[in-house]
């Protein structure tokens, strides 16, 4: 199995930066803006986005940190259990901005889950999605806003989001 | 009817004998030990049975048995009792009077006689009860029911608390001959218990029974035994402190005698996790060391029978909550691998397994079965000790299918049984 | 690891790492509680039981509102009014609520070892909700979540059980979840109401409360209960609350923060005086919240993790 590196450090930092302009640039500013990373890799993403936002515009828009487990369609097919994380937007999403995060979009099922349980927060203005790696196989009809890099990949193939928080190292693979 | 057992080895406690024999049966008798049987193999009118490396004895007596005819016939009756008895290599049974209505006159006891000529293939011995109803207050027509027929008296099933009631009993049971046969048990001791009082009972927040409960009963019988004079049988001994107490009195010279069940000697409390009723059976099963002194109690000869409780009961009375279960364990088609078991793990040896299922109950009833003596009746059982059975209850001849052994591997297989000279059972 | 039990019928039979698991996965559910919305859709289209044959306010309402709260589809059945009178086994009442299409059977029962014979017996996933003197696991978990929330760490801590020990199955499933977390456990109680070799478990008996209190972090008392008790186990109620009752004078014995729970409903004046009770309510409100949240755990878990999909 070859791996191929699709993202490396620098190319990494500089898409964030890009993602974070044009971010301001469809919102017209930070104000309403509220940043919510989906799972383990997506709310590190989102905290540098929030970061550079800040950097950018000297405002830091609210944070929050989203466990889909409870919201998965197939969670009484698995056969591993995942564990549920905690869930943890500490600000109200009605009628704001929210920015959903997440590393990679594939299925579009935890995009799916993930507007699911911020239904249940309150009613926002607009849900936009923020993803680093779009490898296609779209099997619900779900798009990203911002899309870090897209790339076409076979189902057999594993696209694999590195960080220095996570990982040590900022990289995106194709295995 | 002529029957030629062949070569097997015989095992007749009441003789002394253990040696490889040929066995004739004719009209209902043991006719003899034949050295020569070339003239009686040639006679057609013989069944051969072959016993070449079985063992042949008399047939087992059951001294504790509960037919439940009349009153419980969905849990059994004589005539399913009785097939389930043949195919243990039981050939007489002992009957308790716990029926309804109970054995406490003598017209119970002849039903139960007919019923049991009639629709039995297996001897059948009732037990009167000592008070009427089994209420432990006024004594039941003893010397009637000994007269129709009945070997012994006991209440079996519930104890006689009232201390002056048991001594009167026994006084009077005196007239008779007869034993009282005890079931121990302290019921304000023992109230609401459903298992052994002990760790395990803590732990699965069961009630206990306290070995207390029996050896109190059994201390207070001893005594009035010795008191009175009667033969005093002590049934389904459970506990350690019961083993003891049962121990000194024999020193004493007291006539006493006593019981153990298979599931008494193989099971500890343990069997109950899980909450299976099939091991819920009073007394209760109890902890190791109490196992042990019953083992220990066989081997010293302090407990002088085997005898099997045998306490049917239907499937829907067993698949509920434990505490409304009723008490008992079919045990009537796995005595012999239990006890078989016993040699096995060297705590009895062969004849003397036989012995205690036989010649010793044969004498504690007064019978003349138990032994194939020249002349004496032909209950006789073929039996196989090595042939491992896997035990089923659905095959069970019984109607009660509650035993906790079901799925065991054990060795012995009864393969012929044998009353009056006929064949009642075959494998 | 995988939490992979398909019923929960008492901490007995849970490892440690199992019981964790379940105080972990609360932990996310008490935030479902916290929201405007309480409801997530992980139970959505699973129709489960409440099958109480004790009465009992408190824990069938927090087990519906966990159901409801998971999205599930809910029958609350009290067998007093119906069949059961009529003289239906316990096992016909299960199958036919079963081949209703139930899924999960949650049940509270007065007699020891009643879930064991649906779990036997049955398909769907049994939680034991109270059997008799047995076990009541998710009050115990409760209990653990809260003493974890109060003191972050279980292991170490002093627990004391004070009460009717023998019939009690909160004390039972207390004394395994402790145990297997680490704890150092004492029960208290008169002799007659302390079941035999308890102490095979590593816990240590008292008969003296005002020992068992010294250094002591967490105190649970226990319900004197009416309805399980004999009588003739202690002489009078007086005497017990005089031996055996909570003081804020005994409690000086105990550490300065000790925590003191109660599985509830209090008898005022007799397990606690009117000012302790006052000061463990605020403690009880607590579990209350927790006891959602357990529940949702476990309905949770046994509805995923037992294969039943």
């Amino acid at each position: 199995m070859s791996t191929k590196v699709i993202m490396d450090s620098e190319t990494m930092s500089r898409t964030i930066s890009r993602i974070a302009h044009e971010i301001l640039e469809r919102n017209k500013g930070a104000k309403e803006l509220r940043i919510i990373g989906i799972r383990t890799r997506g709310i590190h993403i989102a905290q540098r986005i929030a970061d550079k936002i800040e950097e950018l515009e000297g405002i830091k828009p609210p944070l929050g940190t989203l466990d889909i487990t409870l919201y998965r369609d197939d969670f009484r097919r698995r056969s591993d259990m995942p564990k549920v994380q905690k869930t943890e937007i500490p600000f109200s999403v009605e009628d704001k901005n929210v920015v959903l995060v997440d590393d990679v979009l594939y299925t579009g099922r935890t995009t799916r889950a993930a507007i699911d349980a911020i239904m249940d927060y309150g009613r926002p203005a607009s849900i936009q999605l923020v993803v680093l790696v779009d490898r296609g196989h779209r099997e619900l009809p779900i798009q990203a806003d911002y899309v870090g890099i897209k790339v076409m990949t076979l189902k057999n193939e594993n696209v694999e989001v590195h960080l220095k928080e996570t990982d040590g190292v900022d990289e995106v693979i194709v295995v | 009817m002529k029957i030629l057992i062949k070569g097997g080895r015989i095992i007749d406690p009441s003789q002394g004998m253990d040696e490889v024999r040929d066995l004739f049966i004719e009209d209902g008798k043991i006719k003899g030990y034949p050295r020569d049987t070339e003239e009686l193999e040639r006679d057609s009118t013989i069944q051969i049975i072959p016993a070449s490396g079985k063992i042949v004895s008399p047939g087992f007596i059951d001294m504790h048995v509960h037919l439940r005819e009349p009153g419980f016939e969905h849990k059994e009756t004589i005539r399913t009792g009785c097939a389930a008895a043949a195919a243990g290599g039981f050939t007489s049974v002992v009957c308790m009077p716990n029926t309804n209505p109970v054995n406490d006159n003598a017209s119970v006891t002849e039903y139960i006689l007919l019923k049991a000529r009639t629709e039995g293939v297996v001897n059948v011995f009732p037990v009167g009860a000592i008070t009427k109803g089994q209420k432990g207050e006024t004594l039941a027509e003893i010397g009637e029911m000994w007269e129709a027929g009945c070997v012994a008296i006991s209440d079996d099933g519930r104890p006689v608390m009232n201390s002056k009631v048991m001594r009167y009993a026994m006084e009077y049971a005196r007239a008779f001959d007869i034993p009282v046969i005890s079931h121990a048990e302290d019921i304000n001791l023992s109230s609401g218990g459903v298992m052994n009082e002990g760790f395990t009972s803590s732990m699965l927040g069961l009630r206990g029974i306290p070995n207390a409960s029996e050896e109190v009963i059994v201390a207070r019988d001893i005594t009035l035994a010795e008191l009175t004079g009667v033969h005093l049988h002590i049934a389904h001994v459970s506990t350690a402190g019961a083993v003891r107490l049962i121990r000194d009195a024999k020193r004493r010279g007291a006539n006493v005698t006593a019981e153990g069940t298979p599931h008494h000697f193989t099971l500890t409390d343990k069997a109950v996790l899980g909450y299976d009723t099939n091991v819920k059976v009073n007394p209760p099963v109890r902890a190791k060391e109490d196992m042990e002194a019953i083992r220990e109690g066989l081997k010293d000869g302090t407990i002088d029978v085997i005898a099997t409780d045998h306490a049917p009961h239907t499937e829907d009375e067993k698949k509920v909550e434990f505490d409304l279960a009723p008490f008992g364990i079919s045990g009537l088609e796995t005595a012999l691998p239990l006890a078989l078991q016993l040699v096995e793990d060297g705590v009895l040896t062969l004849p003397e397994v036989v012995r205690k299922l036989t010649s010793i109950p044969a004498q504690i009833i007064k019978s003349d079965r138990g032994t194939l003596k020249v002349g004496a009746v032909a209950d006789v059982i073929v039996f196989d000790p090595n042939r491992t059975i896997t035990v089923d209850r659905e095959k069970f001849r019984s109607k009660g299918k509650n035993t906790p052994f079901h799925g065991w591997k054990l060795s012995g297989c009864v393969l012929y049984t044998i009353v009056d000279g006929k064949v009642v059972f075959s494998n | 690891m995988n939490f992979r039990q398909k019923h929960i019928l008492g901490l007995e039979e849970l490892s440690s790492e199992e019981i964790k698991f379940v105080l972990d996965t609360a932990e996310s559910m008490k935030e479902v509680s916290e929201r405007d919305v309480k409801k997530v859709p992980a139970l959505k289209g699973v129709t489960v039981v409440n099958l109480f044959f004790e009465p009992s306010t408190r824990t069938r309402a927090s087990f519906e509102i966990a159901e409801k709260r998971l999205s599930a589809d809910v029958l609350n059945f009290t067998p007093s009014e119906s069949s059961v009178v009529k003289g239906e086994t316990l096992l016909d009442t299960a199958r036919n609520l079963e081949a209703m299409g139930a899924s999960v059977i949650v049940i509270r029962h007065s007699m020891s070892g009643a879930p064991w014979l649906l779990a036997r017996e049955l398909r769907s996933s049994i939680i034991n909700a109270g059997d008799g003197s047995h076990e009541h696991p998710s009050q115990a978990l409760l209990d653990l979540f809260t003493v974890r929330e109060i003191k972050r760490e279980i292991a170490g801590l002093k627990v004391v059980i004070v009460g009717d020990i023998s019939h009690s199955r909160v004390a039972r499933s207390n004394v395994w979840g402790l145990i297997k977390l680490g704890a150092e456990v004492r029960v208290v109680g008169p002799p007659t109401m302390i079941p035999r070799d308890i102490e095979k478990t590593d816990v240590k008996v008292y008969y003296n409360l005002d020992s068992a209190l010294e250094g002591a972090d967490v105190v649970i008392m226990l319900r004197i209960q009416k309805e399980r008790q004999e009588s003739g186990l202690f002489p009078s109620l007086r005497e017990y609350s005089r031996f055996y009752g909570l003081t804020r004078e005994r409690l000086k014995r105990a550490k300065e923060d000790v925590v003191v729970m109660h599985p509830g409903p209090i008898n005022r004046g007799v397990e606690l005086s009117s000012e302790v009770a006052d000061d463990v309510h605020s403690v009880i409100l607590n579990q209350v919240s927790n006891g959602i949240a357990i529940r949702m755990a476990m309905l949770y878990l046994v509805a995923s993790g037992g294969g039943n999909g």
